[in-house]
């Protein structure tokens, strides 16, 4: 455990290095207004570019979130099935994956999956 | 145990490196592929035949300016390139040799973790440079990856469903007789296709679409950030060339022909890359959400038959 976790120190560790060392070894700047202004075609830009936002990624994240919840409760399933009653895990298994196919079904019924309507 | 932790060390060490050389052999053989598709030649004077072309590439890319968008976060904007290169090379962790290195008993879950963190890179690059079109694609490059993720990760539950274990030298033993992708092979076309937008690739890669958006999350980085993302693409690509050839293809990684069929599924990266066109963003959300996703979630119902049939058969 304590050598995994060096190790993953070391890999974080060195994309740091190479990030500096890439910092290090450009260093010939030459500042310049228009050079570190936000790419705009040649344009200066007119307003701050956080404001503008389409609701529909937003949906899509939540309809993400409820998918990712269901696979964090599927995860554990196939390592339960060799500890527990063979019967009860199929029927709640089943049931489950039925539950969310239909959940999906109903959610497209329901046109929320439409991207431009 | 010094000479455990320094072989550890050491193993990672030359892990390390020797994907950083893959992914720089990659991006060779993509611009060579590449050149022959549209019928030119490709990078072929650098060294021998061009050879040495990748290093001279980072070496170009290494030293030239460093820009410094003066609306930007800095921190989050010189940070995220790091964090994303962090989790391309910890991903490779799983990678499952029999001695050695570390034995993951849950190294499936690891790479589901490694990919999902995988987007919050893009999103505070395309964020935090404070750009209209960084922010664009920043933002379509998050809704894809999550809508994708979520059948690439129903997907792979079907196979531990199948396998019964999250570890990845299970896939071998369970592969010794037949392949995966034999016996489920629509399965590993839409795995593959997933694999390609997880990867933000050519048929999908709205994230840097350059016709719309200059270069999307990416257009204000300049050297060092941008090899960085560079360096991570590529090595995710890698990454899931190999996961492709262990979970369909044998998962034989004693054997050389395992690391010809990673190098032709590369291949099969850059070949997609070279003749399809770009999708159309909702038609790739619909992909997602409209096929893909109640197409794995049915094989998974069938799977579970299948595990239920194998482990009555068994006990």
């Amino acid at each position: 455990m304590l050598l995994t976790s060096y190790s993953i120190m070391m890999i974080m560790m060195l994309s740091t290095i190479i990030m500096m060392l890439a910092t290090m070894l450009s260093k010939k700047q030459i500042e310049d207004r228009e050079k570190s202004s936000p790419f705009e075609c040649g344009f200066d830009p007119k307003s701050s570019a956080r404001l503008p936002f389409s609701l529909r990624f937003f949906l899509i994240a939540v309809i993400f979130l409820i998918f990712d919840v269901e696979i964090a409760l599927l995860l554990p399933m196939t390592i339960i099935m060799y500890t527990s009653s063979i019967m009860m895990w199929t029927i709640i298994s089943t049931a489950f994956l039925l539950i969310l196919l239909s959940g999906l079904y109903h959610e497209w019924n329901q046109g929320s999956l439409e991207w431009a309507s | 145990m010094f000479k455990e932790i320094f072989g550890l060390f050491i193993i990672f060490i030359l892990l390390v490196i020797f994907v950083m050389v893959g992914v720089a052999f990659l991006t060779l053989l993509e611009r060579k592929v590449l050149g022959y598709i549209h019928i030119r030649k490709g990078p072929n004077s650098v060294g021998f035949i061009g050879i040495l072309q990748p290093f001279s590439d980072a070496i170009k890319l290494f030293t030239s300016e460093q820009a410094f968008p003066f609306l930007s976060n800095y921190l989050c904007y010189y940070f995220a390139p790091v964090f994303s290169l962090f989790l391309s090379l910890l991903v490779w962790f799983v990678i499952p040799y029999f001695t050695g290195f570390i034995s993951f008993e849950l190294g499936l879950l690891f790479f589901l973790c490694c990919t999902s963190l995988g987007v919050y890179t893009v999103m505070i690059a395309g964020w935090s440079s404070n750009s209209n079109y960084a922010l664009l694609g920043g933002l379509r490059a998050v809704a894809q990856t999550i809508s994708y993720e979520v059948s690439l990760a129903l997907i792979l539950l079907s196979f531990v469903f199948l396998v019964g274990s999250y570890n990845l030298m299970m896939f071998y033993d369970f592969q010794v007789y037949i392949w995966m992708i034999f016996f489920t092979f629509p399965l590993s076309m839409v795995w593959f296709t997933s694999c390609l937008a997880e990867t933000n690739r050519t048929p999908f890669d709205f994230a840097e679409g350059e016709s719309e958006l200059v270069s999307g999350f990416n257009v204000e980085y300049s050297s060092g950030g941008f090899a960085l993302i560079f360096l991570a693409e590529y090595a995710s690509i890698l990454f899931m060339s190999m996961l492709f050839c262990i979970i369909f293809l044998g998962s034989d990684i004693n054997s050389m022909f395992f690391y010809f069929s990673l190098s032709f599924l590369s291949f099969m990266f850059i070949w997609v890359r070279g003749t399809m066109p770009r999708f159309r963003y909702d038609k790739l959300m619909y992909l997602a959400w409209k096929s893909f996703l109640p197409l794995s979630l049915n094989y998974l119902l069938f799977f579970l038959g299948i595990s239920i049939y194998l482990f009555l058969l068994l006990v």
